[in-house]
């Protein structure tokens, strides 16, 4: 567990420097290394190892537009992951899907870029399961801003109508990008969400790594067990901005300082140094951790960038008869020469 | 007034607020909702400086639930009201299909007429910044399919005011279709040609009548929104080789001023149609279409210009590769005349 956490963070603060390559002085979206929109999730790293250290490769896991913490504690190719984001041919999507939207079917990973979405499929994975007879369990994320959502509210009903195996992990950061939790919903406990469905809901107050471990553990054995879904609400941060640009001029300046000094990873070394883990054991960790990520970005920024004709190709994986790439024919159309 | 105190300079985004703010002064009943629409002012700048003067109730943010809010603005448009509601990204617009092309477009046809939805959507469309292809698309087609949605897209600031004006008055529904990349926003630089003069005092630029861009004699070069510009650069490169290319901004969609386009394709025998969406099934085919059963006997050549039918890529190549870029449409002039 501490390891991803320690992973996620150091993913997180190297991208950033990446991302802001190019980007600066003045931020234009378009410039740098790596394109289009990056969602950071540094202050969110509990939520994400705390459930997925108890899923195996074949338990499915949608995340959010805010994916990379998820992504790493569910096992995802991190040298794939990474050439993705950096839009590169290897990469999981070939370049084609970008950071929210990374899949890795080889651990049952998924997301999509646009809110609550995530949870139908999810839904679809635990019917598929019970079907099949089989003991896999699927997760689904979402942010609180992600629950008055309807695709969140009919996959609950329909999760709990049919007992399946689901569990639904909001990670609740307080914003949905400028809106403060307190402007969008009435419900301060999002896992109360729940109780129209009669499915137990929890909530876990602060990015108790330990906590969450437990709480999720309890929801994955059951659903496991075949006892029905689960809502789960886990208190994270967002430390930093919605996305790498925004200014975050709404936002009180004492929240982002609240935000920055709650640490779910250095909560968890405490607890592991008094638990006896060693200090040497602590570092070793983070030394891996922090090769891992060196390394994966080093290699994904050396892979080739895509050929442009590639862009024709995996409309279909069955692309229907003579058509094997969408590239139009040039051909004038009209006029007899 | 002289011409100087009469206009000024705007960026696009800033000739949109200019007009609603405006509608908002002199008709109580119009009001803004979206996300991020009050403290952010609009991720892309669409609302900047509305919450400060009209205040939380009459600028509104919404908690992410377009279902209830698009289908909230039509309910209060049916009783008298004028709302405007945005939808942040064209591309989310799935999460809440029904309530616009049910109920937003179909309620005053199912009522025989008696009913009115003088309601308008705005919605940020276009790719050109590596966002994927969640976050990219630009559907004008699949909106102007729709019976009962009327659909506008500015292409300048001047354009922007006028067609926001005559959109919060008019009856129906209006989809008021605006590129990310013309909006002047600081984190996404936009072309030189969107930030134009535009007067202060109010003005309507009526639905259904085309703008001849430029005018020219040897090929027709039919467009709309961000790909305005890049046909007259397109345009002005080909000037030098002794091709006068005329360029039509549509500026509406529903309706279509067929009239402009089919006399510039009797003058010019040539039809060139620029679009940022996806090819079958879309503008391009529909302008084809139209010239073709009015003015058959005037075609000589046609030649399309379009996403050829995949989704937006990532990875900058591949965007580069399938969205419609100048040396496109320099190419495409070049084959149609
Ligand atoms: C259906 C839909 N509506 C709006 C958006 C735009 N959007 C992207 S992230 C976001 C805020 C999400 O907030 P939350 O669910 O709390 O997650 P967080 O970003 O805080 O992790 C919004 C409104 C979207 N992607 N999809």
């Amino acid at each position: 567990m501490f390891e991803d956490m320690v992973t996620a963070r150091h993913y997180e603060e190297r991208l950033q420097e990446e991302y802001l390559e190019g980007k600066q002085p003045a931020f234009d979206i378009s410039a740098g290394p790596i394109p289009g929109e990056l969602h950071l999730a540094a202050g969110h790293e509990a939520a994400a190892a705390g459930v997925c250290q108890h899923l195996t490769d074949d338990d499915v896991v949608t995340a959010t537009h805010r994916p990379h913490h998820i992504a790493i504690a569910k096992g995802v190719d991190l040298k794939r992951m990474t050439a993705e984001i950096f839009g590169r041919e290897t990469g999981l999507g070939k370049g084609k899907g970008g950071h929210m939207h990374l899949f890795d079917p080889e651990v049952n990973f998924a997301c999509s870029g646009i809110i609550a979405e995530g949870c139908p499929p999810a839904v679809g994975a635990g019917l598929a399961a019970k079907k099949r007879n089989e003991d896999s369990v699927a997760v689904s994320y979402l942010g609180e801003g992600a629950i008055d959502q309807g695709a969140f509210l009919e996959s609950l009903n329909f999760a709990a109508l049919f007992d399946l195996p689901v569990v639904f992990v909001i990670e609740d950061n307080d914003w949905a990008i400028s809106m403060p939790k307190e402007r969008v919903t009435d419900v301060e406990n999002g896992a109360k969400r729940a109780d129209g469905f009669e499915m137990p809901g929890v909530r876990v107050d602060c990015d108790d790594a330990i906590e969450v471990y437990e709480v999720a553990g309890e929801a994955i054995g059951r659903a496991r067990d075949r006892n029905g879904p689960t809502l789960i609400e886990v208190q994270v941060h967002r430390r930093m901005g919605h996305f790498m640009g925004d200014p975050e001029s709404y936002r009180p300046e004492k929240d982002q300082e609240a935000a920055a000094e709650r640490d779910s990873i250095s909560r968890l070394e405490a607890d592991l140094r008094e638990a006896g883990v060693t200090g040497e054991r602590i570092e070793e960790i983070r030394t891996t951790a922090h090769d891992r990520v060196e390394e994966a970005i080093a290699w994904a920024k050396e892979q080739p960038q895509p050929d442009p004709d590639s862009a024709h190709e995996d409309v279909f994986v069955n692309p229907p008869s003579g058509v094997t790439d969408s590239e139009p024919d040039v051909g004038t159309a009209g006029g007899d020469d | 007034m002289s011409e100087a105190e009469s206009t000024r300079e705007l960026t696009m985004s800033r000739a949109m607020v200019s007009a609603i703010a405006h509608e908002m002064r002199e008709n109580d009943e119009v009001f803004y909702m979206g996300e991020d629409v009050a403290d952010y002012g609009g991720i892309f700048d669409s609302t900047q400086g509305l919450r400060e003067e009209f205040g939380y109730d009459r600028v509104m943010d919404v908690p992410i639930s377009e279902t209830a809010y698009l289908g909230a603005a039509v309910g209060a448009a049916q009783v008298g009201m004028r709302p405007i509601a945005e939808l942040m990204f064209v591309d989310f617009f799935g999460v809440a299909m029904d309530q616009i092309y049910n109920q937003m477009a179909k309620n005053t046809y199912m009522s025989g007429g008696t009913v009115s939805v003088p309601m308008v959507l705005t919605a940020a469309v276009g790719g050109t910044y590596n966002d994927a292809a969640q976050h990219s698309q630009t559907l004008y087609g699949t909106f102007a399919h729709i019976p009962g949605l009327k659909v506008v897209v500015p292409s300048t600031a001047y354009e922007a005011k006028g067609l926001m004006h005559n959109a919060i008055r008019d009856d129906d529904p209006v989809l008021y279709m605006f590129h990310k990349r013309l909006m002047g926003i600081g984190w996404m630089p936009a072309p030189e040609g969107p930030k134009t003069p535009v007067p202060e005092t109010d003005y309507t630029i009526p639905f259904g009548k085309a703008d001849v861009k430029r005018e020219g004699d040897d090929v027709t070069v039919v467009t709309l929104g961000l790909h305005v510009h890049r046909a007259l650069e397109a345009a002005e490169t080909l000037d030098s080789d002794g091709v006068s290319a005329e360029v039509i901004d549509l500026r509406s969609l529903v309706p279509l001023d067929t009239d402009t386009i089919v006399e510039s394709v009797e003058k010019t025998g040539n039809l060139v149609v620029v679009d940022e969406d996806y090819r079958s099934f879309g503008v391009t085919g529909e302008v084809v279409a139209s010239v073709a059963d009015e003015a058959l006997g005037a075609l000589e050549r046609v030649e399309r210009v379009a996403v050829p039918d995949v989704p937006i890529p990532y990875s900058r190549p591949l965007e580069n590769e399938i969205i419609p870029s100048t040396e496109d449409i320099v190419s495409a002039i070049e084959r149609a005349q």
